[in-house]
């Protein structure tokens, strides 16, 4: 689904590197999560894949079921079938979350050729997908993110990829700023998109997050580049020893 | 460093007698009002013209906005309040136009023409006409007002003597090329009355529209106002308020387009335990420039002001923010909050502020803050990662913008038509 060849990444301002060839391929219906100590270059990849500005390629390329993802436009990618759950939803106030999703939803399916979703299809599939994720015609109602607890914005983030039902999944520190119930919730949401067609990127520091949402392939990143990868039981490992052990097993 | 532009050279220095000139007098009135007229006359001739130096027009070119040729295409836009259960007033080119405006009358509701309250003795009227535009000349003198009050002979009186249920809509149409219209309101709000007041539309080719509103204790009143999107016109407007004991102010005011505007406040309150509440959001493009001036006298304990004000720029337009919060002596306990925010969509356009506090009182919480930048990266990366098309994304997050201004107005309904009208707006920019 997503194939990641010895991408090279620095930050356009300064002559800052922070990717040095990662290579790192998801397949459909997998779930991969992506461990590293601070600085090690994970939320860069998210954000470069996504198609942020402020980065520039060097080296490498990657692509999103057999399409070549780094020349494209966010929005372009995001029609592909690529999604990126934030670690810190945006607020946009004056601006309907309903409006935001119904936007979307059909600015992605008029780029894919398909038909747009009337309102009332739209709003059938969004109080059924919201309900799940227990948010509230309240929730919908308000503007985006405004006034939303951590735990609100995060579960926002999965009612948006339920609906705009991508391919490909990237969760960047989904699980920052949650207590235990809401992380168990998101973890539902993430659950249940968990799909034969779709592929999944968590990224996260801790062990915890992966208790709910299971990877089937751990990776962990150090210094722009993935330095060791395995089953889940290299997520545990961390958790007891630190990045300390590896980083040092690695060098 | 931007290059300068040549200013615009007045054929001849401004002079009082020109601008006089413009505006025939009308029939003799009562006593009161001659008089009233013959002050701000005298004021007028005390000020002088507006002339380009002085501070009060530092970013304003009044030479612009009071020359002697005017024309300004016509233009009928929707009324952004047409489908408000209200009283309506209609105005074609700055004059009322009795036939096509509802019956002057309702419940707790005096109303008058300002015609025939100038020719009355409507006393409540003879003690408000100038009044607070006069008081409202100190310290800096503003002779368009003065104008204002010494020729206009249109204009609605309004006193509110209970809560009015169904708000007073001044529609103004714009049918003439060359009308250049003076209008002045009145509105007396009695002790524990209440009023809202809506305005829309385009008042002519060039207008000078003034309001001077009077809220004793207890009483508020609530104003929302959409100006534009006709371009051409020339815009001077005034409001000159006086708060009493626990009253509320709020005025709100969208503009869209237009190549001078030039939006007055002048709040002075008086009362103890009073609210004041302005706030403006202006979109334009190219030839397109925006002043907002407020001026508001904190003279009561206790009391609270905001100003709340956003302007969104693009392709070489100005917007200007000249704010100033003046906290007298004994008004302690005085909260004054204000903020003013330039959204600049590319490199040509500019926003000129300057946010002033003058504060005698020890015990007070007044807060000001100034920006101006581009578009927040992060909010534009968030909407386009979800595919919302980049135009669609770049419009969402001028609404997120503007609306921290558009929630100044506290009735929900008509922050949604605001709302709706700035999407408009945007669709056709």
């Amino acid at each position: 689904m997503l194939e990641i060849k010895n991408l090279h990444v620095k930050l356009g301002e300064e002559d800052k590197v922070i990717l040095k060839g990662v290579n790192l391929t998801v397949e459909a219906g997998k779930v991969h999560a992506i461990m590293g100590p601070n600085g090690s270059g994970k939320s860069t990849l998210s954000y470069v894949l996504s198609g942020r500005e402020g980065y520039e390629v060097t080296d490498g390329s990657a692509s999103l079921a057999g399409e070549e993802l780094l020349e494209m436009e966010p929005e372009e990618r995001a029609a592909l079938g690529l999604f990126l759950a934030f670690q810190y939803p945006v607020e946009i106030p004056g601006v309907g979350n309903m409006t935001f999703l119904r936007t979307a939803v059909n600015a992605q399916r008029k780029a894919r050729g398909e038909e747009e979703l009337s309102a009332a299809e739209f709003l059938k599939v969004v109080r059924e997908k919201a309900k799940s994720l227990k948010i509230d015609a309240d929730m919908l109602k308000r503007p985006v993110n405004v006034g939303f607890s951590g735990g609100e914005k995060k579960r926002n983030e999965i009612l948006q990829m339920a609906m705009l039902e991508p391919k490909m999944c990237i969760l960047d520190e989904t699980d920052s700023g949650l207590d235990v119930d809401a992380m168990k919730l998101v973890s539902e949401g993430v659950n249940a998109l968990r799909d034969e067609g779709r592929g999944f990127l968590v990224i996260t520091h801790y062990q915890r997050l992966l208790d709910h949402i299971k990877p089937d392939v751990v990776h962990i990143m150090a210094d722009g580049r993935i330095v060791k990868t395995g089953g889940p039981e290299l997520a545990l490992e961390v958790e007891n020893n630190g990045y300390a052990d590896i980083l040092a097993e690695v060098a | 460093m931007a290059v300068l532009k040549p200013t615009l050279k007045a054929k001849g220095p401004l002079s009082v007698e020109g601008l006089l000139a413009r505006h025939p007098m009308g029939g003799p009135g009562a006593k009161w009002a001659e008089s009233a007229r013959a002050a701000a006359r005298a004021r007028l001739e005390g000020f002088g013209a507006p002339q380009r130096r002085d501070e009060y027009w530092k970013f304003t070119n009044p030479v612009k906005l009071v020359g002697d040729a005017v024309k300004a295409f016509a233009m009928d836009p929707d009324d952004v309040f047409g489908e408000v259960d209200a009283l309506s007033l209609v105005f074609v080119d700055g004059v009322f136009d009795a036939d096509a405006s509802d019956s002057l009358e309702g419940e707790s509701l005096e109303i008058a023409t300002l015609s025939q309250a100038l020719s009355a003795d409507i006393h409540w009227a003879s003690e408000l006409y100038g009044k607070l535009e006069e008081r409202g000349q100190n310290p800096v003198p503003r002779e368009l007002a003065a104008l204002n009050t010494a020729v206009a002979q249109e204009g609605i009186v309004i006193r509110a003597t209970g809560k009015v249920a169904r708000p007073v809509r001044f529609s103004y149409i714009h049918r003439d090329d060359a009308s250049d219209a003076v209008i002045h309101n009145l509105v007396k709000v009695e002790a524990g009355a209440e009023i809202t007041i809506l305005e829309s539309g385009p008042a002519a080719a060039r207008f000078n529209k003034q309001f001077e509103i009077d809220i004793a204790d207890g009483g508020a009143l609530h104003h929302v106002r959409a100006q534009g999107r006709d371009h051409d016109r020339l815009a001077f407007t005034a409001m000159f308020t006086r708060l009493g004991q626990e009253s509320v102010y709020k005025s709100f005011t969208l503009t869209a387009n237009g190549v001078l505007t030039r939006n007055e406040q002048v709040i002075e309150i008086t009362g103890d335990d009073a609210v004041a509440h302005v706030a403006g959001a202006c979109a334009g493009e190219g030839d397109f420039h925006h002043d907002d001036t407020v001026f508001i006298t904190h003279d009561a304990v206790n009391c609270e002001s905001r100003q709340v004000f956003k302007k969104v720029l693009k392709s070489g337009a100005t917007g200007v923010f000249q704010g100033k919060i003046l906290v007298k002596e004994d008004a302690q306990k005085t909260d004054g909050y204000q903020i003013s925010q330039g959204l600049l969509l590319d490199d040509d356009s500019q926003f000129l502020a300057k946010p002033e506090l003058e504060i005698y009182a020890d015990d007070v919480a007044c807060s000001h803050g100034s920006t101006c930048g581009g578009l927040d990266e992060t909010g534009l990366f968030y909407l386009l990662s979800r595919g919302v098309p980049r135009r669609d994304a770049q419009n969402m997050l001028v609404i997120a913008f503007m609306d921290e201004a558009v929630q100044e107005i506290e009735d929900e309904d008509l922050q949604e038509l605001i709302r709706n009208r700035i999407a408009s707006w945007l669709d056709k920019h």
